[in-house]
């Protein structure tokens, strides 16, 4: 467990978590990081902590760097989630800092998590600076991105924001550098953080991104207190990020489907049919077997969203319910969606799909499909032209 | 008539802009909003919001 170097004198000091599979609801298959950077300096800085159960991997590494942890003056918690905050309550028994620095959000929120007495908090605002010595660190508030707590910190010398959740990604490597990793694997895994973390606060991304040309930060590197850190093309990321919070989509569909005996998904495969035969790329996914963190990840540029659901009990399929439930705090925007489902008798589901779609204000194409039990070739041709429909629109649009 | 301000995200509510999201038309005065509008960032509650200074 050894120190990675960033930049003279920062280090990355986190903890890799291989085994996570399920990060509160959002499926990490593939593990993930929790970043924390130690900058030396004539004042000792941490920023950020780890998840509780980690403090060791932390602390063993700033050992390895010739550290005591009595040695560190300031610790910056960047945000509270408990992720990065969990640690707090050891991290502060054993170094006993000078200074626990947090946002003013940050301050209420470490208080109602933690309960403490006496530790040395002191609250910094947007434009607050702290000094090391030869560098100066500057607090920027990033209010409900995602938490109302987070907070960047900006080494103005050396370039490096320190960016809390923004810009990471849930991924356990042994590489610690952008440059070092497969590039569609990374942006995938970035996508997959952002349609299920950020999506609904696109708007202040987009307020945030302008503020930070307008301020003219200059950004070599990018510490995320997820993942890998952008040493070589920080630009990639961040250009990701206006693409994704102005919601731009691209000629794809979503067919996400619940079905009982095959008669939906039946469905769900003829509208496929109908989008492929105006061009468009589909991803058909049956809710049964994807998580909804996978389908929200293919939500984030589909231009088109297909949702059937057979009808069980007077309503439509619990599984259904809950991807949309899911999708609906999440806020997609501009998007064309359908409803579409097989029933026995009464056949609810289409209806309250529709209702689903229309609270969330896609805009709706043609009315729900309905078909009672097995769709023949007559109603596979109807849903076919309801895929169709959905993507004439999609190119028209 | 007086802007609000978000205690838990910071959105300010400005009753001349009102609120589109929340179908608030503008010129809506923060204390004519519905008791159950709900700040269109963050869904923090009405009695969350303080005037802004
Ligand atoms: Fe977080
Ligand atoms: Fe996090």
């Amino acid at each position: 467990m050894q120190p990675v170097e960033v930049k003279k004198d920062i280090y990355w000091v986190g903890a890799v978590d291989w085994d996570i599979r399920d990060f509160h609801g959002y499926t990490t298959y593939q593990g993930s990081t929790y970043n924390s950077y130690l900058v030396k300096d004539q004042k000792i800085a941490l920023f950020d902590g780890v998840k509780k159960g980690f403090e060791l991997d932390l602390i063993h590494r700033v050992h390895n760097l010739g550290i005591k942890p009595g040695d560190i003056d300031y610790l910056v918690v960047n945000h509270l989630e408990p992720d990065h905050s969990g640690g707090l309550p050891e991290l502060i028994e054993r170094l006993k800092p000078e200074k626990v620095l947090c946002s003013p959000m940050g301050e209420k929120a470490m208080k109602a998590h933690y309960h403490y007495q006496g530790w040395p908090v002191e609250v910094v605002k947007s434009g607050d600076t702290l000094n090391l010595g030869s560098r100066t660190v500057h607090f920027l508030e990033t209010r409900m991105l995602h938490w109302p707590d987070s907070m960047f910190s900006y080494l103005a010398e050396d370039k490096v924001l320190i960016s809390s959740d923004a810009f990471g990604h849930h991924w356990a490597t042994s590489e610690r550098f952008d440059d070092q990793v497969d590039q569609n694997q990374l942006m995938q895994h970035c996508a997959k953080y952002y349609a299920n973390i950020l999506l609904l606060y696109s708007p202040l991304v987009q307020k945030l991104l302008a503020k930070v040309q307008e301020m003219g930060l200059q950004i070599d590197v990018i510490c995320p207190d997820h993942g890998v850190i952008w040493r070589k093309d920080p630009m990639k990321i961040i250009q990701a990020y206006d693409r994704w919070s102005r919601q731009e989509t691209v000629d794809k569909a979503v067919v996400a489907f619940g079905s009982m005996w095959h008669s939906t998904e039946l469905m769900a495969k003829a509208v496929a049919d109908g989008l492929i035969d105006q061009g468009m790329s589909v991803k058909l996914m049956n809710l049964a077997d994807n998580h909804r963190s996978d389908v929200m990840t293919e939500v984030l540029d589909a231009k088109v969203l297909a949702i059937g659901s057979a009808t069980l009990n007077n309503g439509m399929l619990p599984w259904v319910a809950d991807f949309l439930q899911y999708m609906r705090g999440l806020k997609p925007t501009g998007r064309l969606a359908a409803a579409f489902g097989s029933y026995g008798w009464s056949g609810e589901a289409v209806k309250e799909i529709t209702a689903k779609l229309e609270e969330m204000k896609l805009e709706l194409v043609g009315e729900g499909l309905r078909w009672q039990y097995v769709p023949d070739h007559e109603a596979l041709k109807l849903c076919r032209e309801l895929g169709q429909k959905l993507g004439q629109a999609a190119k028209a649009g | 008539m007086k802007k609000y301000v978000c205690g838990v995200c910071g959105y300010v509510y400005d009753p001349e802009k009102g609120d589109s999201e929340g179908n608030i038309p503008p010129g809506t005065a923060f204390e004519d909003l519905p008791d159950d509008w709900t700040c269109p960032v963050c869904g923090a509650s009405k009695d969350q919001f303080d005037p802004e200074d």
